[in-house]
This record gives structure tokens, sequence and C-alpha cells, in this order.
């Protein structure tokens, strides 16, 4: 330890040099590059947005930033009330047809780049509530990055969830048992709605996942 | 709680003032109701509010059904309460669909009951019960602009099925 300090004393001085200076540079620097440490960042300072729906809301928003589960460890406390400096949203809990438009708005005035989290079976799929009044998924009307399943899920889920999330915005997705199975693309693509098939840029994007994995 | 034959008697005092309004009384599971004429509602509702010895000043809820394969079709229900006595009456009106295919309607008690003002509103949203002279009778829970009367009985339930393989192949 005294030893480094007294290294580092004379790097300052400018009495390194040579096979010295290089042995400090080495020891001292890691080398990456811009779009990794970006990454990392944004990652790592991952802003939710206050935003409670359903039940689902005392899981996630609520109980993930007291000091029991404490999602401070993972740079993302600071819950903002405003979705101009959030980065990421939570849908937690159903969707009503009432409430669509306004998430939707709410996504829409996040600043780019932004993520949003399913959290639970109703905004994931309506859930329980296959009827009139919720809409079925909330992907039908915004882009969604991570499901959460659970009804609701645990906070550990989320936390989970939430990690996943971090792996996939610095640029690393996880595929899961997909990974584990060599499963990747196999996904089955929703019937009966107006896109039934996938379109070639995300059969593409599937098929650059896939060999990804592969090598 | 007025009992059976206390029900009665109001039957009958109703009678006195407004002939025929009460057209049958229920008393059920110790909950005591009147069915009213849907014409007189409102004169019901102003007598049982203010004689004396009723005095049922609160309403505590107001709601509707729809009982679809019997006729009337709409029920609009008026639950009173007596605060001092701590007294409870249910008020029910049946209203038949028109044959015309208009929604039925039905006086609106806002001006005795100033609670009502919401739930007539949620009564119009769910089950297309128009509120005769409420002051603004719009959609409260829906969106403003969604079409249909979500709550009747024969309206669909809507959602959608999901689509795993298995609901594919033996249904699809």
């Amino acid at each position: 330890m005294r030893e480094r300090q007294l290294r580092a004393r004379d790097m300052l001085r400018g009495d390194l040099e040579g096979e010295e200076l290089e042995r400090y540079v080495e020891e001292r620097v890691v080398m990456t590059n811009f779009e990794k440490m970006l990454g990392w960042a944004r990652a790592n300072s991952c802003f939710p947005l206050t935003f409670g729906l359903a039940c689902c809301a005392i899981e996630a928003p609520i109980s993930l930033v007291t000091a029991r589960y404490d999602l401070a460890r993972f740079g993302a406390e600071a819950l903002r009330a405003s979705p101009r400096q959030a980065d990421m949203i939570i849908l937690s809990g159903r969707v009503s047809i009432k409430m669509a438009p306004v998430v939707r708005r709410l996504y829409d005035q996040m600043l780019e780049p932004k993520w949003a989290i399913s959290m639970g079976a109703c905004s994931s799929s309506g859930g329980m509530f296959s009827n009139y009044a919720v809409v079925q998924g909330a992907d039908k009307f915004m882009p969604i990055d991570l499901h959460i399943p659970g009804c609701p899920p645990r906070p550990e889920a989320v936390l989970y969830g939430f990690t996943k999330l971090q792996r996939r915005i610095m640029g690393n997705p996880d595929q899961g048992w997909r990974q584990r199975y060599e499963a990747a693309g196999t996904e089955e693509w929703a019937r009966g709605g107006p896109r039934s098939e996938p379109s070639a840029a995300e059969a593409e994007a599937y098929e650059r996942t896939r060999e990804l994995i592969r090598a | 709680m007025p009992d059976a034959p206390g029900l009665e008697l109001i039957r009958g005092e109703i009678e006195q003032d407004h002939p025929n309004a009460v057209l049958d009384t229920s008393f059920d599971r110790g909950q005591p109701s009147l069915v009213v004429d849907p014409a007189q509602i409102l004169a019901v509702l102003t007598w049982l509010r203010e004689a004396p010895g009723q005095e049922y000043r609160f309403l505590s809820s107001l709601h509707a059904a729809d009982y679809l394969p019997s006729t009337p079709r709409f029920g609009v229900h008026y639950e009173l309460l007596n605060r001092d006595r701590v007294e409870r009456l249910r008020v029910k009106a049946m209203l038949a669909e028109p044959s015309s295919g208009d929604l039925p309607t039905i006086d609106s008690c806002v001006e005795l009951f100033p609670t009502a003002e919401f739930q007539e509103r949620e009564v119009f949203d769910f089950f297309g019960i128009v509120f005769r002279g409420h002051p603004n009778l719009t959609r409260i829970l829906m969106p403003e602009d969604y079409v249909g009367w979500p709550q009747r009985r024969d309206f669909p339930v809507g959602g959608e099925p999901v689509t795993f393989t298995y609901n594919e192949r033996n249904y699809g």
C-alpha cells in the first residue's frame, strides 16, 4: 500500500519513467470503448418514474425503495416525479383503456434513451381482467423492454428483472433459459393480430441474436 | 330497520299521499325494500326524506342492475338511511327498455340528494339509463368516446383469447 502511494507520488512529480511508468498505467487505467462506458453509466443511474397504476405499485415503486429491498444498490433509487427526468417507467398494474392514452403520453414525454418495464400479469397480458375495460397487454400501445411475470411479482423478482434490464442497457441482453437450452429464436408470435408474422427487420434481429449466442 | 309490518305501514302512508306509487314491497333477509312506480320516484323519495317520522335524509348508495330475462329489465336502486335511528330502506324503480330503441329514462334526484350526481353518472355510464334533469350527464368512468353500455347483460365481456399453441390447435 505504502509502496503504491509512493509510486503515485513519484508519478505526479514526473519521476516515473520507462518500464515503471508502463506498469503504473497498466495497473490504474481500464481500457474500454465509449459505448460500453456510456451503457455502464446509463445502466447504473437509471431513474424510474414515480408512477403506479394498481396493486403492483405497492410492490414496485413503493417497497423497492425501502431499506429492505433497496433499489439504491442498483443505482435506481432516485424516483423522478416528472417524465422529463426519468429514464425508465414501470407499468405497475392493469392499464384501463381510459388510462392508456395517459400512459402513452407519459412515455412519449420521457427523453431518449428510455426503457419500459411491464410488471405483473395485468400490464403484460391483461391478466385476469379479460374484459372490455382493460387493455390486453401494454405493448399494444407502447414498446416494452421487459416483462416481469407474477401477480404481483415479489420485489425480488422486480429487482431481478431490473438487473436484466441493466444488462440490456449495457448492450448485452440476457436470453435466459433460451440461451441455456439453445432455444433462441423459437419465440411464438402472437397470432390473429394485424401483425401475425414478424417483419423482415425483426426476423433478422432474431437471427442475429441466435448467431451471437452460438458464437 | 323497519320490520315487515313497519314496511307495510310505510307503504300505507305513502299510498295516502301518492296513490298507486308503491307497486310492491319485499322484506328479504331483514332488508326492507319498496318497489316504486318510476314515474313517481321523485315524489316517493321526497316523501321519505321529508315526512315526519320517516326522514331518510341520507342516500348511501344509488346503483342499477340489469335483470335481463325478466321484464321490466332495469332496476335503479336507492339505498336510503336515517342516521338518527340507523334505519335503512331500499327503494327500487324498475324500468322497462323502450321498444323504440331509446334509452330508459327516470327522474334525477340530484336536487334531493346532491351525492347522487356522480352515482347517476356512473349508472348512465354503465347501463345507459338517462336521468332527466341531471346537471351534467356524461360518462364518468369509461372514456367519453366509448360506445355501448358495458354493464348490461347483453354486452359482450370483451378481452381476447390467449394465443397459446394449445388454444390455436383445439379452438383456433
